[in-house]
């Protein structure tokens, strides 16, 4: 399975750097040979004990090495209307960034960046080389291996000391080919002391043809910072949507990620909070439902290397027909963190006998002062709240939706952005009634 | 209105009810009295459409209408109302969301449009102030975190928001203290009214000082063996069941 992939790399390596940016290209021969040693991980590796990537690497994908365009302006053919949403938009296509213009988004604050990694790489190298890498480099996974020898770009932001960003940042990552293709794709953001951003990222698939995404993200969060990082995946079955993405956080800062999975194929979320000052919060949460043959893995790492700092975790699945999820909760407390309060709960429900959950909280306490928790459940609808529900006339339907909408309402409740709950909780309404489609643009604009 | 007509129900095999027949006409109070495990909350049960309970026969009507053959949300929004012996805790469903479904499908039955949020918060702010609601549950979720005399109050404001034509009060009376017992016996009077009609199901005969029945029936071991007027609890009170074996 990975020598197709070896080959392709011997083959086409001077074209992959030729179409990206030297800050990239330094690293690219050190993941490849890290790749080329460990190959892709099966399910006999601990982590990825329930995610099988055979299936999804062995196909035979298109991958845009060229950088061809895309035929199509996303800007045009995704109308966001719901402005105070959408705030300041972009789009990665595949795994290109597609041009923003002044036209599209306006002026930026002063000294905010946005743009394409290529382009900052180009314009902005000192800034890139300080990040890019330096969270990847320690890591000895395969996915992030693959991605740094094949990514050629992808979204750069980067706000600096004390600007606090006034509108959400949304990044639109679209897969658009009439052939099956893989897009591998790398986000750097940085968000500098006393500063403060909001994203929302939207993974959406636009054809019918299989589509696997490999993204890799670094983000940089620096002491009293702030930043929010909210996923919209709504995909479709034959799209699997492989996502990393690492968080430093120094002293004081606040993170917040949230999660929400409506349609996929196969969707694995490697997440890891590092807490690298003291006093850190970060809230890290998802909700997914899942239904047919779709398949969610969240594995979330949270390393508290300080002390006193905070962190909970909420993850809630809904899992209806075949669908099958899993959830690692990986929580490590330093020797040094005292004071370190962890907080961890994983809950589900099986709609169906055939849907199957699998959960594994792992706490790892080297400090002697801490509060930690965990729990996870497994269940089904509560049958006599279902009951007695009926008994004031409402429905069999109704009643089921609205006790699985109030069993995911406190993740939504934890999004920051009062229009993107709202939003949210309709599209969830809308998921759960079997009513929302695979997509078709962008659904949080619709 | 109601009738039932020699029913027999049994939940997991067992046998509960064996031959029960009762006729509740409009306006009635009927209380169902008996010892513990005789059945009437198993009769309760089953006139709302419990699916725990199995009917292995005889019949129930409502209007005319067999009742066997309806779900238990069909029941409700033909007019038939449940108080709960053990109301349900439902987190994250506010009471607020819970009420406006529940009404909205009530008028989708009865082939009325929905009722718009304005009209509806009126409408509920007019049956907090009847019997006396708290805010301050209104805006919690369903039931969670009530004290047991707030989950039966709670009950008997759904019963005054949904206005139904049969009200099944099930040991509506039990673990309230005295002065709970008065307030929800407020309100259940406070919503009498000549068509509408009312089963209690009651241990003791102490809420029937409140809410004053037209009938009497004793249930013992799944049937009712002895029926008359409101003095008959009293009989029973001083007496006990014994004697009727």
């Amino acid at each position: 399975m990975e020598k197709q992939y070896i080959e392709l790399y011997k083959a086409h390596h001077q074209l992959i750097k030729q179409n990206s940016a030297s800050i990239i290209n330094e690293l690219r021969d050190a993941a490849f040979a890290k790749f080329e040693s460990m190959g892709f991980p099966s399910t006999k590796h601990e982590d990825y004990k329930y995610t099988d990537l055979k299936p999804v690497f062995s196909a035979d994908y298109g991958l845009n090495f060229k950088r061809l365009d895309f035929p199509v302006n996303p800007y045009q053919t995704f109308q966001c209307d719901v402005p105070e949403i959408h705030g300041y938009q972009y789009f990665v296509v595949n795994d290109g960034f597609y041009p923003s213009k002044e036209e599209h988004n306006g002026n930026l604050p002063e000294g905010v960046i946005i743009c394409g990694l290529k382009e900052a790489s180009e314009k902005h190298p000192e800034l890139v080389a300080q990040y890019y890498g330096k969270l990847t480099t320690p890591q000895n996974d395969a996915l992030i291996a693959f991605n740094e020898t094949f990514a050629q770009d992808g979204f750069f932001m980067y706000v600096p000391e004390n600007i606090q960003l006034d509108k959400p940042v949304q990044l639109i990552n679209i897969m658009r080919s009439d052939v099956d293709m893989m897009a591998n794709s790398r986000n750097l953001i940085i968000i500098e002391r006393g500063a403060k951003a909001q994203l929302l990222v939207c993974d959406h698939a636009m054809d019918d043809v299989n589509f696997v995404a490999n993204r890799v993200s670094e983000v940089f969060v620096g002491e009293n910072a702030v930043y929010e990082d909210y996923k919209l995946e709504n995909t479709h079955a034959k799209t699997a949507n492989l996502a990393t993405v690492l968080i430093d956080q120094q002293e004081s800062s606040d993170t917040l990620t949230n999660i929400i999975t409506l349609n996929n194929g196969i969707s694995r979320n490697n997440i890891e909070v590092a807490m690298n000052g003291e006093k850190c919060e970060s809230e890290l949460c998802g909700m997914m439902v899942g239904g047919n043959q779709q398949k969610i893995d969240n594995h979330t790492t949270i390393l508290h290397n300080k002390a006193n700092c905070h962190s909970n975790e909420l993850f809630k699945y809904v899992l209806d027909d075949v669908s099958v999820g899993a959830f690692t909760g990986r929580i490590f407390v330093e020797k040094d963190a005292q004071q370190t309060r962890a907080y961890q709960l994983n809950r589900n429900i099986l709609l169906n006998k055939k849907a199957k959950v699998r959960t594994r909280p792992q706490l790892e306490i080297y400090a002697d002062d801490v509060k930690c928790s965990h729990g996870a459940t497994i269940g089904q609808i509560d049958e006599q709240a279902l009951f007695y529900m009926r008994a004031r006339g409402i429905s069999l339907p109704e009643a089921r939706l609205l006790l699985m909408y109030a069993f995911t309402a406190d993740v939504i409740e934890n999004i920051r952005i009062p229009t993107l709950a709202d939003r949210m909780k309709m599209l969830v309404e809308k998921r759960l009634r079997g009513e929302l489609g695979m997509h078709e643009g962008c659904t949080l604009c619709k | 209105m109601l009738e039932i007509k020699n029913l027999y129900a049994s939940i997991d095999g067992k046998e509960i009810l064996k031959g029960v027949t009762l006729s509740v006409k409009p306006g009635e109070i009927h209380a169902i009295m008996g010892p513990n495990g005789s059945g009437k909350s198993t009769l309760a049960s089953v006139v709302v459409g419990n699916p725990a309970f199995e009917i292995t026969s005889g019949s129930i009507t409502f209007e005319g209408k067999n009742l066997l053959e309806k779900d238990p949300e069909e029941r409700a929004n033909e007019g038939i109302f449940l108080s709960f012996q053990y109301p349900v805790e439902i987190p994250g469903v506010s009471m607020v969301n819970f009420m406006r479904t529940a009404i909205n499908e009530q008028r989708k039955y009865r082939e009325l449009p929905p009722m718009s949020a304005s009209d509806f918060l009126r409408y509920m702010r007019e049956k907090k102030a009847l019997i006396d609601m708290d805010n301050k549950l209104t805006s919690r979720s369903v039931n969670e975190g009530f004290s047991g005399g707030e989950k039966k109050k709670n009950e008997i404001f759904q019963m005054a928001m949904l206005e139904p034509k049969l009200a099944i009060l099930d040991e509506t009376d039990s673990g309230l203290d005295i002065d709970a017992l008065r307030v929800v016996a407020h309100g259940v009077n406070k919503l009498k009214s000549p068509e509408k009609s009312t089963i209690l199901i009651t241990h003791y005969q102490r809420l029937l000082e409140y809410i004053v029945p037209d009938y009497v029936h004793v249930l013992h071991d799944g049937k009712i063996v002895k029926s008359g007027t409101k003095e008959l609890a009293l009989e029973l009170e001083a007496k006990g069941y014994d004697w009727l074996k």
